[in-house]
């Protein structure tokens, strides 16, 4: 019979290298180093899940060492050994699977009720005046946000005030799409002819990434987008100045020559046919009113710099293959001059 | 073909062997062995789409493989893993065993039998062809309506996925029909069912599981298909239609099918941990009535995967709390799997390090599985790497681990010569470790916000090291697969001693007879009079393998060899494969008269 010591000895050599991994997973646990993380809730809703992810965490980690343990001193303690006697024949014990048919019952009712409590309370939804309403519409492969009460359409870049309950209005206009806000309130899938909702309330303001979670084609993988939190004054000037009409640069005498041959270009290119520069007018690309001031562009994919917004214009495909904006042809003065038309929309 | 064979004319003859007698073989060993090579050939597949998937992610913004090819690769891993992986490794063992323990000399259907690995065979080259032709389905393999409807999905991938679901599913069927009635009536006299080795009881709930779950994928496939080939609208908003009843018909499918990918390994374990730790399982009854309360919950649970399709409070509720309770009776099998190998006396041969390895993964799979239970939570994690981690805990570390387990153990059975048990040691040690590098980062990364099904990441989101481990983890695992691959290769050019009926100590009724077995499996057909019936013999013999084995097989009378199963599986691959791209009507019509002309030669064909 295999005499486990000589093998055991060897696994004991092993030790240091299992701390060393396990420390530098604990190292890669830190929330903080990812930006899109689930584990650092920053508004109510992501709160009351992340309580439940941590309850059944803890009772998951209790069950696993009691579990695993009793696995590895079974393992151990009963290994074949020259000495070792022929194993009483047993068949069962009744009391002891009864008790370990309760316990876990005991375990779940302890995870079931306060899932439950918090099912009802995060499915009510927000009423009164002070609630920001917002429709999110899921596009192949970008999304839209509307906010009724203000009059505005944009994309890409969902802004929210701290401190003020948003709620969500969601659909789409194509295929599933699924909308998460990692840190404010998990995500919801969006149907076609169907509203879905969430509502949070952010505790903080800052500028998060956050992605498309329902496989929807091809450039599923990139379909990002921001989600800009702005303590209430700085949210109430963004809708303010947002609601002002895009500037006509051809006509402003101050215009820089560049960006007045860009907006040209904007209407010739067709580029307009897709992209409305209106704040309360979509079409069926990303409306690109004030597009200069979004940190991202592209879906939220590339950072809003003069250079990625001329690789992008210039060959989408490139960049986002399936993408629905065709390729242009745009000559490297075209892109160039269109690109300062953009990034003076701010 | 021996259809002149006087009825009872000595059949102890050396069995035929040639391409021609696998081709039209009904021996269900013989059945169980092209399964199981043919499984393991797609498993390879499988994994090499996980290997490229892999090296995709290693580094941020990648673009080694283009969000096309991704998008195929994860779509027929997922399917090839399910459908032509583990399905039919099980399926190897369904046939290989059930008779065998049940100590039977075939399966109910013998012709059915070889019908249901033709149609399989055939149905998995339909679906894998469409690499040839660069339109590999690539609608996940979940298929999510609208995402797979005509507008959005308008080149051939995602019929090939409909037509090939639908041919793997009759053959899947007709082999649970059989397996079904095989357990049933073909049971050694004495043998009740509560008498049943654990392997054939999680079988025959498995049997159940698919005669009552594939109809409703049939019923979503079929339904789908017509929407795709002449314009119906069951699933096409525009039209009246609504995608979330795809999600509710493929999920009351799905979820029964996870557990159909898990009982046979359940069973596998639970003959195997007993062998190896010298004691009779624990909690026979237990195990018996958590399969199948497990089952009939099964079939309850299905909208968990919904939870963030917004079903509303009440719905949300309900499927949580019946998710929370199949934990029980699962946790249930695993005390007493712990509680068989408790005071025994464990020897570590390779099967039952894989056997261990099982239920240490399967924990870890089970608690994350209670942990997206709580609707709000999964609100996080649902459709991020944390549920990769999470299935991949169960049908990995789960069946994987028990199926190579099984291998190990029945291999001998099947050959006659017992694998290297050094390179076995190695397989598993390399399978375990290659296993948690890959998945448990999963874990993290999932939970630190990583999507599901992405081609790609930005180096913003900082997963860029956690996917290297995984990337270097997957290597592993592959190390650990070709070491296997290396070990059977050895052994079967190998010239070791043939191991004799019984290398084990075995417990059920396959040990008591040759390795491998003779065509007609038993001699003398062997009387049960309870559980572990050959324990239970040996004891009463003194302790060696009592007389019946030494009988010849003379007078054994046993069905014919028929090459017609395999027309008829030819007539139904092509009368399907005809919704490729549209409705080629005299396509359907050549199969249908191929299908016709199978099934009607094989009616009149003399039986044997």
């Amino acid at each position: 019979m295999p005499n486990l010591s000589v093998p055991s000895r060897r696994l004991l050599r092993w030790i240091p290298a299992l701390t060393l991994g396990v420390l530098l997973l604990l190292a890669a646990c830190a929330p903080e180093q990812y930006p899109q993380t689930t584990l650092l809730p920053r508004a109510n809703t992501a709160r009351d899940q992340d309580h439940l992810f941590r309850l059944t965490l803890w009772w998951a980690l209790v069950v696993f060492v009691l579990v695993e343990g009793a696995l590895l001193i079974a393992i151990w303690k009963f290994r074949s050994r020259p000495d070792a006697p022929e194993p009483v024949q047993t068949h069962g014990n009744t009391t002891l699977e009864i008790v370990w048919t309760i316990i876990p019952a005991f375990i779940l009712a302890m995870i079931a009720v306060p899932t439950v409590r918090t099912i009802f309370k995060t499915a009510a939804k927000p009423v009164g005046d002070d609630v920001l309403q917002v429709e999110v519409i899921g596009h192949q492969w970008w999304w839209e946000f509307r906010y009724p009460q203000l009059g505005i359409t944009t994309a890409s870049e969902l802004k929210i005030p701290m401190g003020r309950t948003v709620n969500l209005e969601m659909t789409t206009v194509d295929v599933l799409h699924s909308f998460w806000l990692p840190q404010f309130a998990g995500k919801r899938d969006v149907f076609p002819n169907r509203y879905n909702n969430l509502w949070f309330k952010a505790e903080v303001t800052g500028n998060f990434p956050a992605q498309c979670t329902e496989f929807c084609g091809i450039q599923h993988g990139r379909m990002a987008y921001r989600i800009v939190s702005l303590d209430g004054p700085a949210f109430d000037a963004w809708a303010a100045n947002f609601n002002a009409p895009p500037r006509d640069f051809v006509a402003d005498s101050t215009a820089n020559a560049l960006v007045k041959q860009g907006q040209g270009l904007f209407a010739a290119k067709a580029c307009s046919g897709c992209h409305s520069m209106y704040p309360a007018l979509p079409l069926i690309g990303p409306n690109l009113h004030h597009v200069g001031s979004r940190s991202h562009i592209a879906a939220g994919t590339l950072e809003n710099t003069d250079e990625n917004l001329a690789k992008w214009i210039q060959n989408p495909q490139a960049w986002k293959k399936g993408v629905l904006m065709p390729n242009l042809g745009l000559t490297d003065d075209e892109t160039h001059a269109l690109v300062a038309y953009l990034r003076a929309n701010q | 073909m021996a259809t002149t064979a006087l009825p009872h004319a000595p059949s102890h003859t050396p069995s035929p062997t040639g391409l021609w007698s696998w081709i039209t073989t009904v021996d269900h060993k013989r059945i169980g062995i092209l399964y199981g090579a043919t499984a393991f050939l797609f498993f390879l597949m499988g994994g090499i789409e996980a290997m490229l998937i892999r090296i995709q992610l290693s580094s941020p913004n990648n673009t080694l493989i283009g969000p096309e090819t991704y998008n195929q690769l994860f779509t027929m891993h997922g399917t090839t893993m399910i459908f032509l992986a583990v399905m039919p490794l099980s399926a190897m063992f369904f046939n290989f065993l059930i008779p065998l323990q049940l100590g039977a000399r075939d399966v109910a259907f013998p012709r059915l039998n070889a019908f249901s690995y033709w149609v399989f065979l055939l149905g998995g080259l339909l679906m894998n062809s469409s690499w040839l032709l660069n339109a590999a389905p690539n609608g996940g393999w979940f298929g999510y309506a609208n995402q797979t409807s005509k507008q959005f999905s308008p080149g051939m991938n995602i019929d090939f996925w409909t037509v090939g679901l639908q041919i793997l599913g009759i053959a899947s069927l007709a082999a649970a029909v059989n397996f079904f009635v095989t357990i049933i009536n073909m049971r050694a006299p004495g043998m009740k069912m509560m008498h049943m080795p654990m392997f054939v009881w999680m079988s025959f709930i498995t049997q159940i599981l698919l005669l009552l779950s594939f109809p409703i994928i049939t019923v979503a496939l079929i339904l789908l298909m017509i929407d795709r080939s002449f314009g119906t609208h069951f699933f096409v908003p525009s039209g009246g239609g609504d995608p979330i009843l795809w999600q509710h018909l493929f999920w009351l499918f799905g979820h029964p099918e996870v557990y159909i990918l898990i009982l046979p390994s359940f069973g596998i374990v639970s003959e195997i941990l007993p062998v190896f730790s010298r004691k009779p399982l624990f909690g026979y009854a237990a195990m018996v009535f958590s399969g199948a309360f497990i089952a009939f919950v099964g079939f309850g649970v299905w909208a968990h995967h919904m939870f963030s399709t917004g079903m509303g409070p009440f719905a949300d509720a309900f499927f949580a709390l019946t998710t929370m309770i199949i934990a029980i009776p699962t946790g249930v099998k695993i005390f007493n799997w712990i509680g068989t190998v408790w005071g025994g006396r464990i020897e570590f041969k390779t099967p039952m390090l894989f056997c261990l390895g099982f239920i240490a993964m399967f924990i870890m799979g089970g608690l994350s599985g209670v942990m997206h239970s709580s609707p709000p939570a999964d609100l996080q994690q649902t459709d991020t790497y944390f549920i990769v981690a999470h299935f991949h805990y169960v049908l990995f570390g789960g069946s994987i681990f028990a199926i190579s387990g099984g291998a190990y153990f029945w291999y001998p059975k099947m050959f006659g010569k017992l694998l290297d048990e050094s390179l076995g040691k190695v397989h598993f040690w390399l399978t375990l470790i290659g296993f948690n590098l890959t998945f448990f980062p999963m874990h993290i990364v999932g939970l630190q916000g990583m999507p599901r099904r992405v081609y790609t990441y930005s180096p913003e989101s900082n997963f860029e090291l956690l996917n290297k481990i995984e990337t270097a983890g997957s290597f592993v695992l592959m190390a650990a697969f070709l070491v296997f691959i290396y070990n059977i290769l050895k052994t079967w050019r190998g010239t070791q001693p043939p191991v004799g009926a019984d290398p084990w100590n075995g417990a059920t009724l396959e040990w008591s007879i040759p390795s491998p077995p003779p065509e007609f499996n038993f001699a003398k057909v062997p009387t049960v009079h309870g559980r572990d019936a050959l324990w239970e013999m040996k004891r009463q013999a003194g302790g060696g393998l009592p007389e019946p084995v030494r009988e010849s097989g003379a007078g054994i009378h046993m069905p014919n060899p028929s090459y017609y199963p395999l027309i008829a599986a030819i007539g139904v691959t092509v009368a399907l494969g005809g919704f490729i791209g549209g409705s080629h009507l005299w396509v359907h019509v050549v199969g249908v008269v191929i299908m016709l002309y199978g099934i009607f030669s094989w009616a009149f064909e003399p039986a044997g």
